[in-house]
């Protein structure tokens, strides 16, 4: 089967938007929480998503609109991790242990009340790209729109606090406010992220490449525009070569991400002189 | 109109006062010294007077306005200890450091302020990268870039070489004297306070000490704390160069 075959199925063409559309999202955002250590978030918040999808799938929604239903508990998690982390008594990554726990061991309870695992849920456990529905891809166009507009907009309040919190502060920006926008553009991230590469991989997204575009030591704007070149690189190929040889398309998409991290990773060890 | 005036703050951190009823204010064009031991709340006074931590009670105005409605904050540059979490992976240039938050950014004036602090050559290197002395003077290019009208310095030549430590004081002295800009500099080095310094701040949790060096040198409770040698090798600094040299 050629490419141009494979392009020509309606749903590999949603899924090569919808894709690129959450990989450019997931790298731009990826990218201040890299920066600030909060890594772990969309790991932390993917767990949500699963308690989430337990409860939405108990109710009994429809599965065309488990993404959407999803989000408002996502989305508390979200704040929830902000609020223990900014208290100053709790770290961050103790924070989005606690909240991890949480969507994890309700999920569990959950989908146990509902009669015990059913094949829902450990789709969204591993995830399927080439099942995007219509409203996920709107709902993926709305938040890249958002995104966007968020970075471009708050591009020098953003690169301050992700430089230094305490100076931004000193700045007149107002942290918090920024913060919290942060946090809740990953929550939607997540949960997008979760129909691309699967509730078990959504961290690998957010993560993997603002790490590669890091090791290429470039200016704050160079980088975040490779970062999502190597994500969307990631999704293009993976979705093509998953396809082809009749692999899980999320699985393939993160390892490809972590095939460009070590190759940019040799190279500059190679051939980069150290200053 | 004072540039900075401190009413009656208490700042508490888990139920303990780390800085109680603290009241001071600061004149246009002084150059204020702010003392205390480690643990002192010197750095804890800065980040209240910068809005970084919530006062528990108490007031603080910049340049006349309450900090809830200050919004002018290209009118100040600041320079802390040490970046609170500078993550060496950090993909900023030093010009991209130095142009951060300014309305305006103009290539001319960058190229000013790299020369100015001799750090020309680093322009498009990481700020991760650099030495800490590099990273330093980064930092205080881009506090005075926007030619502000406070500077404030919380330990700012920590760890700095004797030589740029000295390029640092005698800049900031100079702004002081030709521009009348006022600068409250947190220090641990009594010398440069004497020297540079026309008022004092000595704070222990609480304001113990807060005049000019005249009243300072007078002082039989300043004898007491810093010990009669040190306040006469500060005095004699100051009446050397008369604050500010």
């Amino acid at each position: 089967m050629d490419l141009m075959e494979v392009m020509r199925y309606g749903f590999v063409q949603r899924a090569m938007i919808a894709g690129v559309l959450i990989a450019a999202v997931s790298a731009l955002l990826g990218m201040f929480l890299v920066l600030r250590r909060f890594s772990l978030i969309g790991d932390g918040l993917a767990h949500t998503t699963f308690g989430s999808v337990a409860v939405v799938l108990l109710i009994g929604i429809s599965p065309l609109y488990v993404t959407v239903a999803a989000l408002p508990l996502v989305i508390i998690s979200s704040l929830a991790i902000y609020k223990l982390t900014s208290s100053r008594k709790i770290n961050a990554d103790s924070a989005i242990g606690i909240i991890s726990s949480l969507g994890i061991a309700a999920g569990v309870v959950l989908a146990s009340l509902s009669g015990g695992y059913n094949v829902d849920l450990f789709s969204y456990l591993f995830g399927n790209i080439l099942t995007v529905n219509n409203t996920e891809l709107i709902l993926a166009f709305i938040v890249f729109v958002m995104v966007l507009a968020v970075v471009v907009y708050f591009y020098d309040d953003l690169f301050a606090l992700t430089f230094d919190q305490e100076l931004a502060c000193s700045m007149g920006i107002n942290t918090g406010r920024i913060n919290i926008l942060l946090f809740l553009l990953t929550a939607v991230a997540a949960v997008l992220a979760m129909k691309v590469a699967g509730i078990m991989l959504v961290s690998a997204m957010l993560i993997l490449p603002a790490l590669t575009a890091l090791q290429m030591s470039m200016s704050f704007r160079k980088t975040l525009i490779a970062a999502v070149g190597f994500a969307v690189g990631a999704v293009l190929c993976g979705i093509i070569i998953a396809f082809i040889l009749n692999l899980p398309a999320g699985a393939m998409i993160v390892l490809l991400n972590i095939c460009f991290l070590s190759v940019v990773f040799v190279v500059k060890k190679l051939y980069v002189p150290r200053r | 109109m004072p540039v900075v005036r401190v009413d009656n703050l208490t700042f508490r951190y888990n139920g303990i006062d780390v800085l109680s009823n603290i009241s001071f204010a600061v004149e246009k064009g002084l150059y204020l010294g702010i003392v205390g031991p480690n643990g002192s709340g010197k750095s804890t006074l800065i980040k209240n007077i910068l809005g970084i931590l919530r006062p528990e009670k108490g007031r603080v105005e910049l340049f006349g306005r309450p900090l809830s409605d200050f919004r002018q904050w290209e009118r100040i540059g600041y320079l802390p200890q040490r970046l609170s979490a500078l993550n060496t992976h950090f993909p900023g240039t030093v010009e991209e450091i130095i142009q951060m938050g300014l309305s305006k950014k103009d290539q001319d004036t960058l190229t000013r302020t790299l020369k100015m602090m001799a750090i020309a050559h680093l322009g498009s290197r990481l700020i991760g990268e650099l030495s800490y002395g590099e990273q330093q003077r980064a930092m205080l290019a881009r506090a005075l870039i926007r030619r502000p009208e406070l500077l404030i310095f919380d330990e700012p030549t920590t760890a700095l070489d004797p030589e740029t430590r000295e390029m640092f004081y005698s800049l900031t002295g100079e702004m002081n004297r030709q521009e009348g800009t006022t600068v409250i500099l947190v220090t641990h080095d009594i010398g440069v306070i004497g020297e540079y310094a026309r008022n004092l701040l000595y704070l222990d949790k609480k304001v113990i000490f807060s005049g000019t060096f005249k009243e300072f040198c007078s002082s039989r409770d300043m004898a007491g704390i810093f010990g009669p040698s040190s306040q006469h090798i500060i005095c004699h600094q100051h009446d050397r160069t008369g604050g500010t040299i």
